[in-house]
């Protein structure tokens, strides 16, 4: 059994130091939900506008919207609807949209079934281009290679991805035909099918964060690559290449781990002008569409589940981190 | 990393293969675009165009309808009598009319539908449409019997709008997410923010449609449009939203444009009740400095029938006051300063979101400045303008398009944004409401045109046009929009 507790003795350490490290992080998390939960339902109240009146148009009589007010439970006071609101949501009931007129929770399902594997599916793309270049410029650096990545990542970077969108477009969808400028059939017109009416997006979303992850790849790869400890590993009689991968690509994993986090929220959030290119039915058409009919209660909802979803990848990275450099779990 | 590459690289190629086969294009099916979606699709609660644009003469017919250039014609009413005291109105129904959920459809439903709408608790957003009717009575399966309180002209025109349809009492809880109407088409299914697809209904009491499927595919963004046009990802986009295109899609075999009209009469609204505009002789300068055809071809591109009072121009009532209202800026100054302002003033140009207004309101911007009227602009969101302007009336000028049809009564409405107060145009269409007579409303009608204009209560612009972009091999889409639909029965591919 003396094999068993060797091979357990790390994880029990491990255990033993993440514990506060994570009830400190978890606390942040609920307390940021609770604040921005407050905000966002503020905000709205705010916002100039009345559903109702949006719904019933310029023909209605005053009567009328004020029956579809008590219906949509509009006249209740604010207080109480803040509270049914988040009382709702910590059940995971979402409420029901005015508009659409069907649970919010069940519109968000649907969104998040193309805005999630269209933000992986660019993610995927992204690091799968920037990772290997990053890596082959830093190694190579200032050679021809070199010069041409940074050179083509500027340009990436440069370029607006909803433009570089509309030229993918234009070449792929208008002069060659092969894939649609746009639409989402649904999976269940089959997985290759949806796919395929992702991979412009997801291109077009891609290529810009795949130049800033390059470049970040590269530099933070510069950074440890002139490190102490590299040296002695080449002393030790490691070749370039291993030394490159047991210690000099683990170390800057960091910097590159932070933007990877910031991307995929970036991506998930952001990808609204894409959407809107493409014409997909994501989640940030579906706020954005929620904000011009002033259909509220899916707004705070949609708003509230992309700030949750924000606060987790940057909590699930700060436990990357942790898993990555020891030294941060024993400061917490 | 070299996994994850291989499996990128396969998904890729297949990717691009699948894409490489030739769709085929079943000739029964049409995609048709869309700029807005619909928020939900019951057109008895609410007012978005989009809902009838979907759901109008396909899933859901009415008493009586509106055909392709805004006649009244019978729909699920085959013929009616009216009364001598015009306060009677007996519907005889087509007979052997299934809703779409199997139910049939009987004279029971039309009493349903109609007082639904008219009850104290109707969310109907055009409630006024019923607002005459005394009672609805069955008389037989096949008959029903509608009494008013008084008589009323517009009737059967008010029983055509998308407002008045019938609906099944069976489906009406799920009215808004799955529409059940006895039209030649049904619902079949709803991929939110992206399309809307109708089937053909088998059990269609007429004639039945000559498409299987129809598709109401949703794009926003002009650029997109023009993509999905080119790409043939769309058939068809009745009311195109990248108006400055339409020239390359003339010049392309591929596709007809269709320029018709609309029921929306655009203006320049001026708050009547407010300083300076509470002047008729400020509201005649204002007229006056406006340069119609500048603004139809630098905000329309050249479509737009130009009009001078609140009336459609293809109506046969319609009267042409253009001249009353014609561009001249030195008359204009001269009024301003006969009204006390000799040097001009600034005033407020509320815009809504529609290009004819943003692009619209610039141009009249700079024509007002011309004259010595300064004006300050500011972008409103709908939800904005329908607060602050049309409830708030706190605005002063203020450009929009009043796209329901026959909307005249608007300048009698009390409280209504415009502020305009006048009890001869009220006398007008209180005589009109009680007037069956053809010859006499039409004399009516051109009154009440006349009377507007003469108090110069708003600049009218130009009728609307609806600009539509088809694949050229398309038949039977409508030209003209009577009222917010794309009728589809009627459509079909020409080999």
């Amino acid at each position: 059994m003396a094999g068993g507790g060797f091979r357990l003795r790390p994880c029990r350490s491990l255990g033993t130091h993440m514990a506060p490290y994570l009830l400190k992080r978890l606390i942040s998390l609920v307390l940021s939900l609770l604040a921005a939960s407050v905000v966002i339902f503020l905000v709205l109240q705010i916002v100039p506008g009345d559903p109702a009146s949006y719904m019933l148009g310029m023909n209605a009589q005053p009567e009328t919207v004020e029956a579809l007010r008590q219906q949509m439970g509009l006249n209740e006071p604010v207080v109480w609807r803040y509270l049914t609101w988040v009382a709702g949501l910590a059940h995971g009931d979402f409420g029901v949209s005015y508009t659409y007129k069907v649970p919010t929770g069940e519109l968000i399902a649907q969104r998040l079934w193309v805005s999630l594997p269209l933000a992986l599916y660019a993610l995927i793309l992204s690091t799968a281009i920037a990772l290997p270049i990053g890596i082959i410029s830093a190694a190579k650096r200032n050679s021809a290679a070199d010069y041409g990545i940074m050179g083509v990542t500027q340009l990436g970077i440069a370029v607006p991805n909803f433009w570089f969108a509309m030229l993918l477009v234009l070449l792929f969808s208008i002069t060659l035909r092969w894939f649609s400028a746009g639409g989402f059939p649904g999976w269940n017109a089959g997985f290759f099918v949806a796919l395929k009416a992702l991979t412009l997006p997801a291109i077009a979303l891609a290529l810009p964060q795949a130049s800033i992850l390059a470049r970040v790849m590269r530099s933070a790869l510069l950074d440890t690559l002139s490190e102490d400890y590299i040296r002695t590993a080449r002393a030790k009689g490691l070749t370039r290449g291993q030394t490159l991968v047991r210690h000099a690509v683990r170390n800057a994993m960091i910097p590159v781990l932070t933007i990877i986090g910031l991307q995929f929220s970036f991506l998930l959030a952001g990808a609204i002008i894409i959407e809107n290119v493409f014409y997909l039915p994501g989640l940030g058409r579906l706020v954005f569409q929620g904000i011009t009919q002033r259909d509220l209660i899916v707004v705070q909802s949609v708003v509230m589940l992309l700030v949750f979803a924000v606060i987790l990848i940057t909590f699930l990275v700060d436990i990357a981190y942790a898993l990555v450099d020891p030294r941060l779990r024993s400061r917490a | 990393m070299n996994n994850m590459l291989k499996l990128v690289t396969t998904a890729a190629i297949l990717v691009a293969s699948s894409a490489l086969t030739p769709a085929f294009a079943a000739n029964t099916a049409i995609t048709v675009g869309m700029v807005l979606e619909p928020p939900n699709l019951d057109p008895t609660s609410g007012a978005a165009a989009a809902i009838r644009e979907v759901t109008y003469a396909n899933i859901f017919q009415g008493l009586t309808r509106f055909d392709a250039n805004g006649a009244i014609i019978p729909d699920l009413a085959k013929s009616w009598d009216i009364s001598a005291d015009g306060l009677t109105y007996t519907f005889h129904l087509a007979t052997g009319v299934k809703f779409h959920d199997g139910s049939p459809f009987s004279a029971d439903d039309v009493k349903f539908s109609l007082d639904r709408a008219r009850a104290p608790d109707s969310t109907n957003a055009q409630k006024g449409l019923f607002a005459d009717i005394a009672s609805v009575d069955v008389v037989d399966p096949a008959t029903v019997k509608v009494t008013l309180k008084k008589p009323n002209g517009s009737f059967l025109f008010n029983m055509a709008w998308g407002d008045a349809v019938i609906l099944s009492p069976k489906s009406i809880a799920t009215e808004a997410t799955k529409p059940v109407g006895t039209g030649p088409f049904k619902f079949v299914n709803w991929v939110k923010g992206d399309h809307v697809e109708l089937g053909k209904f088998d059990g269609y009491w007429g004639t039945p449609a000559k498409l299987d499927k129809v598709t109401f595919k949703f794009i926003s963004d002009p650029s997109a449009a023009f993509a999905a046009m080119m790409a043939g990802d769309v058939d068809a986009f009745p009311l195109f939203p990248a108006a400055e295109t339409l020239e390359q899609f003339k010049a392309d075999p591929r596709f007809t444009v269709i320029a018709g009209n609309t029921e929306g009469e655009t203006l320049l609204a001026m708050n009547n009740g407010k300083k300076p505009f509470d002047n008729i002789k400020v509201r005649e300068a204002v007229a006056h400095a406006i340069n119609r055809k500048e603004i139809i071809d630098g905000a329309m591109f050249g479509y737009g029938t130009p009009i001078g009072t609140h009336f459609a121009p293809h109506n046969p009532d319609y009267v042409d006051l253009t001249a009353q209202s014609n561009y001249d800026p030195e008359k204009s100054k001269a009024l301003l300063k006969e009204a006390g302002y000799p040097d001009g003033f600034t005033v407020s140009l509320k815009l809504p979101p529609p290009p004819y207004a943003r692009r619209g309101g610039e141009i009249i911007a700079s024509q007002l400045a011309k004259v010595g009227i300064k004006t300050e602009i500011t972008n409103v969101e709908w939800a904005q303008w329908l607060e602050q302007v049309f409830k708030g009336k706190d605005y002063d000028l203020t450009i929009v398009s009043h796209t329901e049809p026959m909307d005249i009564d608007i300048y009698g409405r009390d409280n209504y944004y415009f502020n305009y107060k006048s009890d001869v145009f009220k006398k007008i269409m209180a005589d009109l409401s009680g007037t069956t007579d053809p010859a006499k409303r039409s004399e009516l009608l051109k009154a009440a045109q006349k009377r507007i204009a003469d108090d110069y209560v708003n600049a009218f612009l130009f009728e609307l046009p609806r600009l539509g972009v088809a694949n050229a091999k398309i038949m039977g889409l409508w030209k003209n929009q009577p009222t917010p639909s794309n009728d589809m029965s009627e459509v079909y591919w020409k080999d």
